[in-house]
């Protein structure tokens, strides 16, 4: 999935693409469809009947004109029998619409459960699959854009089965069916009263295609207006700051005219399909009028037949009508499909392979062995980390710092599996990262990465989240470690209180060590910190440091940070440079060396060089 | 579909009430209210207004149409009872007739082409200038609103409450047409035969009856599918939000099952909408069954009795047959109006959302600036009876770099924010070369400040664009010349593509450092007399900020510049300084001086910490 592209396909290619894909995407669905077996077999039974007792009525309607004309098949009668024909016909009528209307809603309903399951599988699937796409899947996607697919795009294909599946079963039935008895009747004012149905076919088929194009454009575009407006109204506060008002509606008229354009193009080409085929439909009826009118005259049928034929053709008025809506279903299923089942196919690149064995941790020793990165889309092919090895041991800590871009934030990624590494191997207590299941990977590690989400929910369940069942005590106490307890303790609702979007806003701060309090309830043998504090204060981290170190259990810390205060008492210090490690040692051995560690100390505490009048002791005032 | 099948934790499989996926609650508290809420439709009828003419003839077109579908039965009526029938005198020739059907249909099908393209048309162009309004509205509402209000509903009511007011806006001129239809055909049946219509007819009112007592069961049904979609998509937009945080923590499965009992629950709420909803089809058929059938026995005796044309008898079948489409399009039509008002409301909040910030009429346009701040006895608060600055007073002398310190919650941001007029005092005044800005054009204020913010806020879009924003009157040219004074010159051209690389939604393709580098450089090329930095320095790495802080010194020859800052080393470039605490201005002058008073600000660089909110002052928590 890769932002809108700048160059655009000729209209002719996409024309062609889109043709291709269509089946394709529709018969994918069409095989989801099927696997409920029981409940479109009834919704297709229940079609067959309700539209076969629909195409009875026209036949007693017919013989009805004629009894009143005192006519019983072309025979004079008595009064008393032609009411009695007249009767007989009218309760037919009723029976059959009764039928006809029971039938009907076994098909609407069993039609529409159809559509409703099809659309909690997809629902299911796509959560599925987004949860399992990898990290650089993650990166590349527009949120928006991926929530839309899973919202919009499932609501597109939502109605398909029974609007555009079982209402085309319907048409074809009513259809032959209506032929068949209109030809067995009268053989050529049937075919005139047909002539309509092999052009409404012809050219519903065509603007199928025409009207998924469109609708594809638009879309396209809605998706730009859409990420426009959201990314405005998201950072609002540095367009105020830039006065940039009329740049943004600028802007925003821009999208809104292409959208708009794409929109008038849409109703253009709906407009004109659906008149046509009135018209067509209409120019069939005049037809009939002419010929059958002629054919009464001539004495050939009677006025009876004549209105039979014009009854079925009002009858198979509704599905002409509804043609438009049909074609459009399948515009919209096979539009939103594709955009769907882009996601679904989408690979993960780390595979989550579940047949592999259990990592096994005894001491969560954490080896890197000549490990390089690169991003799998990375077109300059340069390696984000190059020739990377060290080896934490249990109990120790790990500290890696360096500028921005060095490849600090990689290495914590690689060791979950975010992702893997181009070159060299990951090794675990000796086992390679690879060769295990994720999830038993990912189980021992515990701490932070960057960007702490916070789930709406209450705060025990965020602290809770990685183990729900987890006791209270053990929540209060990885909170009290985190020292986030005492301020939990003052909201409303204590531990119950509603956080995340929905819920009470927190701030940076406050934030962090929510989420240092949930990377740590665990007793994972391995922590990685990743720029976990930020937003607090060096007393504060100190404070938690302490108590983390204090809790029972060795943990094998990683810790990434640009503010040496955070790295200072590692065991280790790794120095990272452009994805090299530059330096490598205690704090003490790092500042002896007077190179590029020994540099970033004297930057971030350079006010220990204090000019000299100010070190004396001052009276206070 | 693959899953990740390992057990979680220590759970032993049952789902314990703490975890959940999403919001438990919905949003959409649609009450069903009135079809017709005034109110919204006179503010929306201001919309419609501009494009009266195109609505009249419209409207036009709908009415010629309801014409021609009433006469064409009528066509059929005169054709048999003044041509066809064996027992009359043939009046008139078939031709004549036809001829005249034929022309029936055409002007059909014209004004089916003029209804649908017009009322389209305008449908479209509506809904477009609503949703700039709306834009545009919300570029000047106060910014309090945009801090309280969740991005996520503001664009639900930009996209989809004005989707639903599009298909109200369609749907309202169809109903007409449906009414005049309904209106049509009871005239029309009463004038052809007083007796016979009224027989018809009387059967009718069952459905509304029928509709009175099924009406509320299904809209509650309705409401509920709609609010577990709207459960079922939140938890998904949750979910995609904080995959990281998910992945890690190897909730997949969990969430997965939660998710889909979100989504079984879905499916059983519109399984059980959708039945209600049939209830009217076999009604509708089983009414329309029993008036053809009166007509049939009871028309066919008055016709045996030459008390009425065969014609007659026939016309009046094509209308029954016909008689409950506008009925069926007319209570779809209702529901939709139902919830286009709920919608329409939710428009009409966000454009009744107060202006806070407006120019006065006489507001002065400055023409040059030379960048001499004021503020005098200054209190604000963002809520009444929380003041956050009390009797704030300084003065800036223009080219003076001032410094503003002080712990978190101090009011720093907020003294910024008020200079910047992204919101008024509550009392004093904020002047700027002796100006209250009150009295400025807000253009003006924009024109001769620049600010840059803590959060770096990218929008999509290249790098060019991110530095150039608003300031379209600067080219490349500038752009790189602010990059290279910024030290941003030599990453950019790094990047793949340099000055053209797409920056991710909000930055997220590049550092945070880097990120900071760019939205400087957007401020010098603003290039104003003024600038404001708001805790820019804070939060970024020491190379990044070694970086800024020799930028600094460029972007602030010759102008004014208040700085937030933390560190103490940014703290020391500045002319002079002012210390806040609890709102209040308690220290001010040169860092020397300050030393020297030994206050707070003395306290505060004797701890030698690196930031100043590298203390745990107390109230940090």
């Amino acid at each position: 999935m890769k932002p809108i592209p700048t160059a655009q396909p000729s209209r002719a290619e996409e024309f062609r693409s889109a043709r291709k894909l269509d089946i394709e995407i529709l018969a994918r669905i069409i095989a989801s469809v099927l696997h409920y077996p029981a409940r479109v077999a009834i919704a297709v039974a229940a079609t067959l009947l309700s539209s076969s007792f629909l195409l009875f009525i026209p036949r007693y309607v017919g013989q009805a004109v004629d009894h009143a004309q005192g006519l019983i098949g072309e025979q004079a009668t008595t009064s008393g029998e032609i009411e009695n024909a007249l009767l007989f016909a009218g309760l037919m009528i009723i029976g059959l619409s009764i039928l006809r209307g029971l039938f009907a809603v076994v098909q609407n309903y069993f039609g529409e459960s159809v559509d409703h399951c099809l659309a909690a599988e997809l629902r299911k699937r796509f959560y599925n699959r987004v949860q399992q796409l990898d990290q650089s899947f993650h990166d590349h996607a527009h949120t928006g854009d991926l929530i839309t697919r899973g919202m919009l795009d499932l609501e597109g294909i939502r109605y398909f089965p029974s609007t555009g599946l079982i209402r085309t079963l319907m048409l074809l039935v009513l259809v032959t069916g209506g032929a068949v008895i209109l030809l067995s009747t009268n053989f050529v004012l049937g075919l005139v009263a047909l002539s309509f149905v092999p052009v409404i076919a012809v050219r519903s088929a065509v603007a199928r295609l025409q009207l998924r194009y469109l609708w594809l454009k638009q879309q396209e575009r809605l998706t730009y207006l859409t990420n426009f407006m959201e990314e405005n109204l998201t950072g609002i506060r540095t367009v105020r700051a830039f006065f940039a008002r009329d740049h943004e509606i600028g802007r925003f008229q821009i999208h809104s005219a292409g959208v708009l354009e794409i929109s008038f193009q849409r109703l253009m080409a709906r407009v004109r399909n659906m008149t046509f085929m009135g018209l067509v439909f209409y120019a069939a009826m005049t037809a009939v009028l002419w010929v059958g009118g002629n054919m009464v005259l001539s004495e050939q049928i009677t006025v009876g037949r004549l209105t039979e034929f014009l009854a079925f053709m009002m009858i198979l008025q509704m599905p002409v009508r509804q043609i438009g809506m049909t074609v459009n279903s399948y515009a919209r299923a096979s539009t939103c499909g594709a955009r769907l089942f882009a996601v679904l196919d989408e690979p993960s690149l780390v595979d989550t392979n579940t047949g592999l064995p259990r990592l096994k941790v005894t001491q969560g020793a954490v080896r890197f062995e000549n490990v390089d990165f690169q991003y799998p889309l990375s077109k300059s092919g340069e390696n984000i980390i190059s020739g990377i090895s060290f080896e934490i041991g249990s109990g120790r800590t790990l500290g890696i710092v360096g500028p921005p871009g060095s490849g600090k934030s990689t290495i914590a990624r690689l060791i979950p599996r975010f992702y893997d590494p181009t070159a060299g191997r990951i090794l675990i207590d000796g086992q390679d990262i690879a060769q295990v299941s994720i999830a038993s990977l990912r189980r021992t590690i515990g701490g932070v990465q960057q960007d702490s989400f916070l789930f709406t929910a209450s705060v025990d369940h965020n602290v809770a989240y990685g183990d729900p069942s987890t006791d209270m005590d053990q929540i209060v106490q990885a909170s009290t470690d985190a020292q986030i307890h005492s301020f939990i303790e003052e909201l409303p609702r204590n531990y119950q209180t509603l956080v995340g979007e929905d819920g009470v806003s927190l701030s940076g701060g406050q934030r962090q060590r929510v989420s240092i309090a949930r990377g740590t309830l665990t007793d994972a043998p391995i922590f990685i910190f990743d720029d976990a504090t930020a937003a607090i204060d060096a007393g504060t981290e100190q404070r938690i440091r302490r108590a983390l170190k204090a809790r029972a259990g060795t943990h094998t810390t990683i810790i990434i940070s640009h503010r040496l205060v955070s790295i200072m008492h590692a065991d280790e210090i790794l120095f990272l440079d452009e994805g090299c490690i530059v330096e490598r040692g205690t704090h003490e051995q790092l500042l002896a060396l007077k190179g590029r560690y020994f540099e970033l100390h004297s930057l971030q505490l350079r006010d220990e060089h204090r000019s000299p009048h100010l070190t004396e002791r001052v009276k206070p005032a | 579909m693959r899953l990740i099948t390992e057990n979680p934790g220590a759970a032993s499989g049952a789902q314990p009430e703490r975890a959940v996926v999403g919001a438990q609650i919905s949003h959409d508290e649609e009450m069903f209210g009135r079809a017709f809420d005034g109110r919204v439709i006179r503010r929306f009828f201001s919309f419609v207004w501009p494009y009266r003419g195109t609505g009249v003839l419209a409207l036009l077109a709908v009415l010629v149409f309801v014409c021609t579908q009433l006469a064409i039965p009528l066509v059929i009526l005169y054709a048999i009872d003044h041509t066809l029938s064996p027992t009359t005198e043939a009046t008139t020739t078939l031709g004549t007739v036809v001829m005249v059907f034929a022309g029936v249909i055409l002007v059909n099908f014209l004004a089916n082409y003029l209804q649908e393209l017009l009322v389209g048309r305008v449908a479209e162009t509506v809904i477009v200038d609503l949703r700039r309004a709306m834009f545009s509205h919300l570029q000047r509402v106060a910014l309090s609103f945009m801090d309280k209000t969740e991005v996520g509903r503001v664009m639900s009511r930009l996209q989809s409450d004005t989707g639903t007011l599009q298909e109200y806006l369609e749907s309202s001129v169809f109903a007409i047409g449906d009414l005049a239809l309904l209106l049509g055909i009871t005239i029309t049946l009463l004038v052809l035969n007083v007796e016979l219509g009224a027989l018809t007819l009387s059967i009718m009112p069952v459905l509304l009856l029928v509709r009175y007592f099924w009406l509320p069961h299904a809209r509650a049904a309705f409401r509920r599918a709609r609010e577990t979609n709207s459960m079922a998509n939140g938890a998904l937009a949750e979910s995609i939000r904080g995959i990281q945080t998910i992945q890690v923590m190897v909730r997949e499965l969990v969430n997965f099952r939660l998710y889909s009992k979100l989504c079984d629950l879905n499916r059983r709420a519109h399984l059980r909408a959708a039945k209600l909803a049939q209830v009217n089809i076999p009604i509708v058929d089983t009414l329309t069954g029993v008036a053809m059938a009166i007509v049939i026995v009871v028309g066919g005796r008055m016709v045996l009795n030459d008390e009425l044309a065969l014609g007659v008898m026939v016309a009046f079948l094509f209308y029954v047959q016909r008689f409950f489409d506008p009925i069926r399009s007319l209570t779809i039509q209702y529901s939709m109006m139902q919830r286009a008002m709920v919608s329409g409301q939710r428009i009409l909040e966000v454009l009744d959302v107060p202006e806070a910030i407006k120019d006065k009429p006489e507001a002065l346009e400055l023409k040059s600036c030379a960048g001499h701040i004021d503020f005098s006895h200054v209190d604000f608060a963002y809520v009444s009876d929380t003041p956050v600055l009390t009797d704030i007073s300084f003065s800036i002398k223009a080219g003076e770099k001032i410094a503003l310190v002080g712990p978190t919650g101090s009011g720093k941001s907020t003294v910024a924010a008020l200079l910047r007029r992204f919101y008024d005092v509550s009392s004093g005044q904020v002047l700027i070369d002796g100006h209250d800005i009150r009295n400025l054009s807000q253009r003006s204020l924009g024109t001769h400040m620049a600010m840059v913010l803590q959060d770096p806020y990218l929008f999509s879009g290249s790098i060019f664009e991110n530095i150039q924003y608003s300031n379209t009157g600067k080219g490349l040219a500038d752009v790189e010349a602010a990059a290279r004074a910024v030290s941003a010159h030599e990453f950019i051209t790094r990047l793949p593509g340099g000055y053209e690389f797409m920056v991710d939604q909000r930055g997220g393709n590049l550092s945070l450092g880097q990120r900071q580098l760019l939205s400087f450089a957007r401020a010098l090329v603003a290039d104003t007399k003024i600038l404001i930095l708001d805790e820019a320095t804070a939060n970024v790495d020491s190379y990044s900020e070694m970086k800024i802080q020799k930028a600094l010194n460029v972007l602030l020859r010759g102008r004014t510049a208040i700085v937030i800052a933390h560190r103490l080393a940014t703290v020391r470039e500045c002319d002079r300084i002012l210390v806040l605490h609890h709102g209040r201005l308690v220290e001010e002058g040169s860092h020397d001086q300050l030393i020297l008073q030994n206050g707070l600000y003395a306290g505060l660089h004797r701890m030698n910490y690196g930031s100043f909110d590298d203390l745990a002052v107390g109230q940090n928590d």
